[in-house]
C-alpha cells in the first residue's frame, strides 16, 4: 500500500506541468476556443513529440510502453491547464481500443499515425433521443450488410472533436434478432474513415471546450475489415473501454478542481475585506477546507481505479466510484470556488471560467453520476 | 503507488476474521453499531490481548509486537466491520500507549504498558470539562504539589470509557500562575480510578447508552509519577496524541454494521412482488454510500500512510476525521429513509427491521462530529495549518 507517485512520475508530472504553463496559456485556451477548430495544430504537434499520444502504446508502434497510471498524471496536468483538443478521443477511445481488440493489420494500420499526432480518432456511441444512462441499450444506428462489407446509417450525437477527426470509432448494430432480448447485444464496433462520402457533422454549441458533434450517416459504405472487434460482440469493447473513460475523465476534473482550489486559495490570502484577508474567516476557512477535502478524497479515488487499470485488475466499480465523486466534487468545489471569488470569478476575463465549464461538460461525458451510481449498485450485488 | 495489501497483510486480515467469527459463533459478541467505544466486554479484550493485539505497533522491547501502522489498519478495520466489543482497551491502544512512549518515563513504559496489553487496564480519556469543550486550553481542573503528590479537584465530562474505566488519563491545570497563554501551565496525568476523592456519574446520551461521563475530583491525592512527560507541557503533548484519537476507521466505520444490515434487509426483504433493492431509487442511494464509504477509507488509509513514515497525521487525520463522520451521519438518515416510516421503530419494538439499528444509528451518531475535535475545529486545523490561511 503507497499512495504516493513514484518519481518517474512525478517528473512526468512536473514535465507536463511545466509544458502547459508555457504552451498552453489561458491566452491560447481563449483562442482555440473561439476558434473552429477548436485545437491548435502546433500544439498537438509538440505533444506528439513529446511522445503523450504514444504514451502507453507499445514502441513497436511508436509509444514509450508507459501504464495507465501514467496517462492519469499527464491527463491530471491537462485538466490543471485546460488544455482543449482531441486527446481522450484519441488515445482513450481510439488507440487504446484498436491496442486492446485489433487485428495485426489495424494496429499497423492505426497506431503509428496515432504516436506521431498525425491520427486523430473518436468516438461515435450515443444517440439522439437514447437514454443517457444506457447509450448502449439505446443505438439504433444500422449496419446492414452489403456485398464485402456494411452499410450505415443514422445519427450519432455528442461525437467529441468529430469534425478534425480522421476515423470515428462507431458502434452500430449489426443483429436485430439479438437486441430483442438486450439491447446490448447484437452489436458491432466499426472504425470508419471519416474523408468516405456518406459522412456529415455539425458542431454542437456547448458549455464547454470541446467540440461535440451531430454526425449522420447516409448509406455510409464500410469494409468489413473495419470491424474492431468480433461481429456482433461490440459490448466487450464497450465493456472495456468504459472504464478506462471514465477515468481519464475524472482526471481532467481532479486537475481542474485542483487548480481551482489552489486559486481560491490563493485568492482567499490576498483578497482584503473589513480590513482582514476575506481567508482569516473561519466561513471562508471551512469552504476552503471542504473543497481540498473534496480534492483530496477524489485524487485517491481517480488513482485507485488507474492503478487497477494498469494492473489490468477488474476496477468496474473503482472507476464507477471515481467518475461519481469526480462529478459530486466538481460540482461543490466550482460552487465554492466561485463564492469565495465574489464577482470578479464570474467574468469572462477571469481563469475560473475555463475550468467551471470545462468540468461541467467533463462531468456529462462518457456516463452520468446516476448511471455509474447504477454500476456500483450492480457491483454491491443490489 | 500500490492500492493492495501484500499476502502477509491478507493472511493477517483473515486471521482477525477467522477469530472474530470463531467469537460470534461461541456467543461473546452479537456485531453492533458503537461497539468500539460503548461494548464493555473484559472477556472479549483478555481474548484479544492473548492474540497478541494490543500494543501491536509498540516496540518489542516494552512487549508490544512491533508490527506496521498497516497491520493495526487491518485489525481495526476488522473489528469495526464485525461490530466488536473493543471498548475496553481501544482507547488506550489507540492513543494512550503511544502518548506514554512518546512522553512517559521508563517506569510508566515498564509498568502500565504491559497492564493495557494484557488487556486490564482499561483507560478513560479525561480531557473536556464544563468550560472546556473545543477550547481545551480553558479547562480548569487543578493538579496542586504537595510533597511527593498532587493533589487534584476539578471537574471531566464526555469522559469516553468513563463508565467502565480502571485507570485515568486527564489533563489538568499544574501553574496558575502561567494562565497566559492559557494553554501553558497544563500536564498529563495517568492513575487508578479506584482512589478516593473520584466520583463517577453515567452521561446518558439521546439514545439512552452510557457513552460517557462526568468525572468529579475532591481532593485526589495522585503521586508525582503520574504525570505523563513534561509538567505545564501537557497541552503540546496531548496536541500531539489528539492526531492519533482522530486518525482510525472508527470514525468512518462506526456503525458499519448497520450498512452490512441495510444492504442484506433490502437484498433479503420484498414490499409487494419486488426486492427492495430492485428500486432504483434505493440503489442510487445505497451506491452513493458505498461511494462516500470508499472516499473515507481512502482519506483514512492515506492517514496510516502518513504514519508509516513516521509523522503524525495532522492535517490527514483532520480531514479524515471530520469527512467520514459526515459519511456515518449519511448512512444513518439514508438507512431510516430507505426504510420509510419503519425507519423510526426501535430495536424493543414489534415490526422493527434490522434491530432497530438505523433509528438508533441515527442518533447516536450526531455525536460523531462533536467527539475528538468537532468538524469545525477540525475544518479549521485544514485550512490554517494544511492550506496555509491564516488564523
Amino acid at each position: 500500500m503507497n499512495f504516493t507517485l513514484a518519481e518517474e512520475q512525478e517528473m512526468l508530472k512536473k514535465m507536463a506541468r511545466d509544458f502547459l504553463a508555457d504552451k498552453c496559456p489561458k491566452t491560447l485556451v481563449k483562442e482555440v476556443q473561439a476558434d473552429a477548430k477548436g485545437c491548435s495544430p502546433e500544439l498537438w504537434q509538440e505533444m506528439a513529440g513529446l511522445g503523450w499520444m504514444g504514451l502507453v502504446l507499445p514502441e513497436k508502434f511508436g509509444g514509450s510502453a508507459m501504464s495507465f497510471l501514467d496517462l492519469a498524471v499527464l491527463l491530471e496536468e491537462m485538466g490543471r491547464a485546460a488544455l482543449p483538443g482531441p486527446f481522450i478521443s484519441t488515445v482513450v477511445t481510439g488507440a487504446l481500443p484498436i491496442l486492446e481488440f485489433g487485428t495485426d493489420e489495424q494496429k499497423q494500420k492505426y497506431l503509428p499515425g496515432i504516436s506521431e499526432g498525425k491520427t486523430i480518432f473518436t468516438l461515435a456511441l450515443t444517440e439522439p433521443g437514447g437514454n443517457p444512462n444506457d447509450d448502449l441499450g439505446s443505438i439504433s444506428v444500422k449496419a446492414s450488410p452489403d456485398r464485402d462489407g456494411y452499410v450505415i446509417n443514422g445519427i450519432k450525437l455528442f461525437v467529441p472533436d468529430a469534425h478534425i477527426a480522421d476515423f470515428l470509432l462507431c458502434f452500430a448494430r449489426t443483429d436485430e434478432q439479438a437486441a430483442v432480448k438486450n439491447g446490448h447485444n447484437g452489436l458491432t464496433a466499426f472504425i470508419l474513415d471519416v474523408k468516405s462520402p456518406g459522412i456529415s457533422k455539425a458542431v454542437l454549441k456547448t458549455i464547454g471546450s470541446d467540440k461535440l458533434c451531430e454526425v449522420v450517416f447516409d448509406n455510409l459504405r464500410v469494409p468489413k475489415e473495419n470491424i474492431l472487434g468480433k461481429l456482433n460482440q461490440g459490448r466487450d469493447l464497450y465493456q472495456k473501454m468504459m472504464p478506462q473513460a471514465a477515468v481519464a475523465k475524472s482526471c481532467i476534473i481532479l486537475g481542474s478542481i485542483q487548480q481551482m482550489l489552489e486559486m481560491t486559495v490563493a485568492y482567499a490570502k490576498e483578497r482584503v475585506q473589513y480590513d482582514k484577508p476575506i481567508g482569516s474567516f473561519q466561513v471562508i476557512q471551512h469552504y476552503c477546507a471542504n473543497m481540498a477535502t473534496d480534492v483530496d478524497g477524489l485524487r485517491f479515488a481517480v488513482y485507485q481505479a488507474a492503478w487497477k487499470l494498469s494492473e489490468g485488475l477488474p476496477c468496474l466499480q473503482e472507476a464507477a466510484i471515481a467518475k461519481v465523486w469526480a462529478n459530486e466534487a466538481f460540482g461543490r468545489v466550482s460552487t465554492l470556488a466561485h463564492q469565495i471569488h465574489g464577482a470578479i470569478g464570474v467574468t469572462i476575463d477571469h481563469d475560473l471560467q475555463f475550468y467551471t465549464k470545462q468540468g461541467a461538460a467533463a462531468a456529462l461525458s462518457f456516463g452520468s453520476s446516476d448511471g455509474w451510481r447504477e454500476a456500483v449498485a450492480w457491483e454491491m450485488g443490489l | 503507488m500500490d492500492f493492495k495489501f501484500t499476502e502477509e497483510q491478507e493472511k493477517f486480515r483473515k486471521e482477525v476474521r477467522d477469530f472474530l467469527e470463531a467469537e460470534i459463533k461461541a456467543g461473546t459478541f452479537q456485531p453492533s453499531c458503537d461497539a468500539w467505544i460503548q461494548g464493555y466486554s473484559p472477556e472479549f479484550t483478555k481474548k484479544v490481548s492473548k492474540k497478541g493485539w494490543i500494543g501491536l505497533t509498540w516496540p518489542k522491547e516494552y512487549g508490544g509486537q512491533g508490527r506496521s501502522h498497516i497491520d493495526r489498519l487491518i485489525l481495526t478495520e476488522e473489528m469495526l466491520r464485525y461490530g466488536a466489543p473493543a471498548a475496553c482497551h481501544w482507547f488506550a491502544d489507540r492513543q494512550i500507549g503511544g502518548g506514554i512512549l512518546r512522553y512517559g518515563s521508563e517506569e510508566q513504559k515498564r509498568t502500565i504498558l504491559p497492564k493495557i496489553m494484557a488487556g486490564e487496564a482499561y483507560v478513560g480519556l479525561g480531557l473536556s470539562e464544563p468550560e472546556a469543550g473545543s477550547d481545551l486550553a480553558s479547562l480548569r481542573t487543578k493538579a496542586t504539589e504537595s510533597g511527593d503528590y498532587y493533589i487534584i479537584d476539578g471537574q471531566k465530562m464526555w469522559t469516553s470509557c468513563g463508565v467502565f474505566m480502571n485507570h485515568i488519563y486527564m489533563v489538568a491545570r499544574t501553574d496558575p500562575n502561567l494562565a497566559t497563554p492559557k494553554h501553558r501551565g497544563i500536564s498529563e496525568f495517568i492513575f487508578e480510578t479506584s482512589l478516593p476523592g473520584i466520583t463517577i456519574t453515567p452521561t446518558i446520551d439521546i439514545t439512552g447508552s452510557t457513552a460517557w461521563a462526568e468525572v468529579f475530583f475532591d481532593g485526589v491525592k495522585i503521586p508525582k509519577t503520574a504525570m505523563i512527560g513534561e509538567k505545564n507541557r501537557g497541552f503540546y503533548q496531548v496536541v500531539n496524541q489528539l492526531d492519533y484519537e482522530r486518525a482510525g476507521l472508527e470514525r468512518l466505520m462506526g456503525n458499519y454494521p448497520l450498512f452490512d444490515a441495510i444492504i442484506k434487509f433490502v437484498k433479503e426483504t420484498k414490499w409487494g412482488n419486488n426486492y427492495i433493492s430492485k428500486d432504483p431509487l434505493v440503489r442510487q442511494k445505497l451506491a452513493q454510500l458505498r461511494t462516500e464509504f470508499e472516499i473515507g477509507r481512502l482519506l483514512t488509509y492515506r492517514v496510516v500512510m502518513v504514519m508509516e513514515e513516521g509523522k503524525a497525521p495532522n492535517v490527514e487525520a483532520a480531514m479524515a476525521k471530520q469527512y467520514s463522520t459526515g459519511f456515518e451521519q449519511h448512512l444513518a438518515s439514508l438507512s431510516m429513509e430507505i426504510l420509510g416510516e419503519y425507519g423510526q421503530l426501535m430495536a424493543e419494538s414489534k415490526y422493527a427491521p434490522i434491530l432497530g439499528m438505523a433509528p438508533h444509528s441515527f442518533l447516536g451518531s450526531k455525536g460523531y462530529s462533536l467527539q475528538a475535535g468537532s468538524t469545525e475545529v477540525l475544518r479549521g486545523v485544514i485550512a490554517t495549518r494544511g492550506l496555509g490561511l491564516p488564523a
